[in-house]
């Protein structure tokens, strides 16, 4: 119990974010209306996603530095689950820009650069799969994960310097004090680590699956 | 398994990029931001109705479906490595 308080911190913030995210007033901005309530769950998605795959270039490094196993272990469940959220922000967003955008993809650029970040990380683990000899998969990802870490995030790619869709480029206003509303944020911090915590259990769960599942070969 | 997924996914979104990198960046998006209230069907009309609150709702349900699926596919992988031993 006193080892998971975190995981009972992420349901009662996420179960705050869902009740919150659909009462608290946003401000009706165009034609966001109350779609603008996606930034509640979207948003998160990215968050969670950043934490994971920081997790996993930390843990790679960390693998190249002791030769651990158990590092690449990590390294790869981390993927797994950083990839699974970057795959629902990618969902979540499209259904969101179909009705307010007006086109489920956009040629906005940082819809663009995940949507290939996504397909690389994805053809990485495809491919890291198909080295049937263990030892060779962590000398597959060293040559990948120095490539890998700075076009994983596509805010980091192009901060601020290109023109989007997207609030916080080039010529629209970031999240700053002066321009999100305080309800949104009200929500938003809870829902970001919410979602994170949440995130960080799952990549838990299947860490401990293929501890388990590579027992003989990590202790042997 | 994994891989017909990963697949699956790849091919997807391989696709989405090259469809998307053919148009032309901004008079596309505004064509679409201008056609965008004009269109018809009871799913647009659907999400469209209540000041576009069920944009939000499919969110939440895209997101828990995915990571049910998730869920799914580890218990799965759990149950094979028990039945093993």
């Amino acid at each position: 119990m006193a080892k998971n308080w975190w995981k009972i911190l992420s349901v009662m913030l996420l179960l705050y974010v869902i009740i919150g995210g659909f009462m608290v007033p946003v401000p009706v901005i165009g034609n966001n209306q109350q779609a603008a309530r996606s930034i509640f769950f979207h948003l998160p998605m990215w968050m969670a996603m950043y934490t994971l795959l920081t997790i996993s270039v930390v843990n790679s490094i960390w693998y190249l530095a002791t030769n651990d196993l158990r590092r690449d272990v990590r390294a790869s469940s981390a993927g797994s689950v950083g990839v699974l959220f970057g795959v629902m922000g990618f969902l979540t967003g499209m259904l969101w820009a179909t009705y307010t955008w007006g086109g489920t993809i956009v040629n906005d650029p940082k819809q663009m650069t995940t949507a290939i970040a996504l397909a690389i990380y994805m053809a990485y683990l495809v491919l890291r799969m198909s080295f049937t000899d263990i030892d060779k998969r962590p000398a597959y990802r060293r040559s990948i994960t120095f490539s890998r870490s700075p076009s994983s995030s596509p805010d980091l790619h192009h901060p601020r310097t290109v023109d989007s869709l997207h609030p916080g480029s080039a010529s629209s206003p970031g999240f700053s004090d002066k321009d999100t509303a305080g309800t949104i944020k009200m929500v938003l911090w809870p829902a970001f680590i919410g979602f994170t915590l949440l995130g960080i259990w799952i990549y838990t769960l299947r860490n401990r699956y293929k501890r388990l599942a590579l027992k003989n070969i990590i202790h042997g | 398994m994994v891989n017909r997924i990963s697949f699956s996914l790849l091919a997807v979104l391989m696709l989405l990029v090259t469809t998307v990198f053919g148009q032309d960046t901004a008079s596309a998006v505004q064509q679409a931001a201008t056609q965008q209230n004009t269109e018809t069907g009871a799913v647009n009309e659907f999400f469209r109705s209540n000041s576009k609150i069920y944009v939000a709702v499919g969110i939440l349900v895209i997101i828990f479906s995915c990571i049910t699926l998730y869920l799914v596919r580890l218990d799965r992988k759990i149950t094979r490595l028990e039945k093993e031993k």
